[in-house]
């Protein structure tokens, strides 16, 4: 109870409470997670489960019954008459999913070469900083798509579906781990030279040691907040990819799957198939976006 | 001198400042080094406050850093306790590791900010595998009473301390794996004036208490006086006076050191006119030849810009002037 109390008083909490911006990014962000999460308890169908799927559905605009069936579709259905609601649902699952994975996989691998090169300097920083540069006049997108068509090439066909989420991930994850490196080893070096590292060295303190646990903890802020950023932007890759049709395998649509279909649509009149999928895609990307804002500013006393 | 617990002997350290390498191609440059520290030799005897001045740059807290080990010496040896600082490695270090500890300038930076105080005077318990379990926490207890904190601070985190409050615990780090000896490098300069002498009281307390040697480095003369038995006067990384602590100040025997005693500011205001310190300290890279004190020394002679003077014995120590060989002789 008394953490809680510390917590609510803290300086973070009391810029949350200030801010109508990051309140409202939060609880849009949260109904979309919890949505996303709880799909299989909330969504009124399955849009996976072919079974349940019926053809003469198809193309119900949104809140009117279907002339043939009579059945009402919030959002409408789409080409084979899949509720659109439902399979936004779905689609978010795995647009998250995506995005927390490869997130996740790029902090690891940025945070982890970055404390490397801040911490040893000298060419390891050198070589590994050049690799960043070279990464970095590259579009991102274009890295996830290398990488993602190289994957492919060395993976057995009978494979690549089960595989392909994973693939997305790691392409994403490949083409996003400069900016935490470069934050994570600016930050090492800033660090590195003040006196309770040079204390934990004078007593002989293993150097893994040292950047795990004294350095570690203090480039962790600057992390959180390109990570909150940087998901936004892993979900937009996904949906990018997943657009151009290379990303998730149409059997498990994800949002950007689903604006690809509708995309299809929309100039033979059925705008809902790609109205619905488009606006709960940039609502997910805007809050999260926002939310990283925020919390850039929040952590930056010098903005206070 | 068999009491003679630290023992540094021609202790040399220079820094590469060259350009990178591809620039240094390009534009035909030669390698550059810069000279922080020159054949310093010394020695430090159990249970004294031996204390190293001179003005920024001279090379005080390279010294330093070199005698704990962060630093690795281009020449000269370091001895502690008649162990080789240079080339020990493994288990034999580890144990004079524990017996040597070093208390930093800025007590804002010395203390991890993330870390509970406890856990940062723990720190040097854990990783020499001093004490386990509940007998930490008691050890951290008695070591926050002996600093003049109370044991429930172990709980709270730096930002919640002042400056002389911080420098308390980072001595309360620094004993607690029981060391023999401490460098201590400026650990009053980042305090107001009214803690300096409550934090310089304690390290004096703690002296008597435990038979602590220290390494005092310091730019402040009137610090050093109240701590140090005996002085050593650095100037551009050279050792140019070494001297009783007391008798420093009445007898000083290097032209330099005279210098620095005159710039003092006179808080009895005798009326005594200050000089102030002539001249700025050269270019480390390019020391001037002979003695690297000429340019500024009032009673330099030719065969100062020459030969560089080596120590002889003076009535308080020894200092290394040819105008003093010239009086003795």
């Amino acid at each position: 109870m008394n953490r809680l109390a510390r917590m609510w008083d803290s300086d973070i909490a009391w810029s949350f409470r200030h801010s109508p911006v990051a309140i409202v990014a939060t609880v849009v962000a949260l109904i979309i997670i919890m949505g996303a999460v709880l799909a299989p308890w909330i969504a009124p169908f399955n849009p996976f489960d072919s079974a349940s799927l019926n053809l003469m559905d198809g193309f119900t605009p949104p809140g009117v019954p279907n002339q043939f069936t009579g059945n009402t579709y919030l959002m409408g259905t789409d080409n084979q008459g899949r509720d659109i609601f439902s399979t936004i649902l779905y689609g978010a699952r795995i647009s998250l999913f995506v995005g927390f994975a490869a997130v996740v996989f790029s902090m690891v691998l940025g945070i982890g070469l970055g404390l490397l090169a801040g911490w040893r300097g000298g060419w390891v920083d050198s070589l590994l900083m050049r690799i960043a540069d070279v990464q970095l006049s590259f579009p991102s997108i274009l890295i996830a798509l290398l990488i993602f068509g190289l994957a492919r090439g060395f993976i057995p066909p009978t494979m690549r579906e089960e595989v392909a989420i994973w693939v997305l991930i790691v392409s994403i994850g490949l083409s996003d781990w400069v900016q935490y490196a470069r934050v994570v080893r600016g930050a090492a070096m800033v660090e590195k030279s003040k006196e309770y590292v040079q204390a934990a060295r004078v007593i002989g303190m293993h150097p893994t040691r040292i950047v795990l646990r004294h350095i570690l903890p203090n480039v962790m802020g600057p992390v959180l907040v390109i990570a909150t950023i940087g998901l936004a932007l892993a979900i937009i890759a996904e949906a990018t990819l997943s657009f151009l049709g290379v990303g998730v395998p149409p059997t498990q649509p994800s949002l950007g799957t689903l604006i690809r279909i509708g995309q299809q649509y929309l100039f033979s009149g059925e705008w809902w198939i790609i109205l619905f999928p488009s606006i709960a895609l940039l609502l997910l990307a805007l809050s999260v976006n926002l939310l990283g804002d925020w919390l850039r500013d929040a952590l930056n006393p010098r903005l206070r | 001198m068999s009491d003679a617990l630290l023992k540094i002997a021609h202790l040399t350290r220079y820094f590469d400042v060259s350009k990178p390498w591809l620039n240094r191609v390009l534009e035909r440059e030669e390698k550059q080094f810069l000279t922080a520290v020159a054949d310093v030799s010394f020695e430090i005897r159990r249970g004294e406050t031996f204390a190293l001045v001179g003005e920024s740059g001279s090379g005080k807290s390279t010294i330093a850093k070199m005698v704990v080990g962060l630093l690795g010496a281009s020449e000269g040896l370091i001895e502690f306790d008649g162990h080789r600082m240079t080339g020990t490695a493994g288990a034999e270090m580890r144990d004079l590791r524990r017996r040597f500890q070093m208390i930093f300038q800025d007590p804002f930076a010395s203390l991890n900010p993330r870390w509970r105080v406890g856990d940062i005077i723990a720190e040097p318990i854990h990783t020499f595998g001093l004490l386990k379990g509940a007998d930490v926490t008691k050890r951290v207890g008695e070591l926050l009473d002996t600093v003049g904190l109370s044991s429930k601070d172990a709980e709270k985190f730096p930002h919640e301390f002042s400056g002389g409050q911080r420098q308390r615990i980072a001595i309360a780090r620094a004993l607690s794996s029981k060391p023999e000896f401490i460098v201590c490098d400026e650990p009053t300069s980042a305090l107001d004036v009214s803690v300096q002498a409550q934090i310089l009281n304690l390290m004096k307390d703690l002296q008597d208490e435990m038979g602590l040697t220290y390494l005092f480095i310091s730019h402040d003369l009137s610090v050093v006086r109240h701590m140090a038995n005996r002085i050593g006067v650095l100037y551009l990384g050279r050792l140019v006076e070494v001297a009783d602590g007391k008798r420093l100040f009445t007898d000083p025997q290097h032209p330099y050191t005279r210098m620095l005693l005159d710039a003092v500011p006179d808080l009895a205001l005798s009326g005594r006119r200050r000089k102030p310190v002539e001249g700025e300290i050269p270019n480390p890279i390019n020391p001037p030849p002979g003695c690297a004190f000429h340019p500024r020394c009032p009673l330099a002679m030719p065969r100062c810009k020459v030969d560089a003077p080596v120590p002889v014995q003076t009535a308080t120590g020894h200092a290394a002037c040819f105008a003093l060989e010239k009086q003795t002789a």
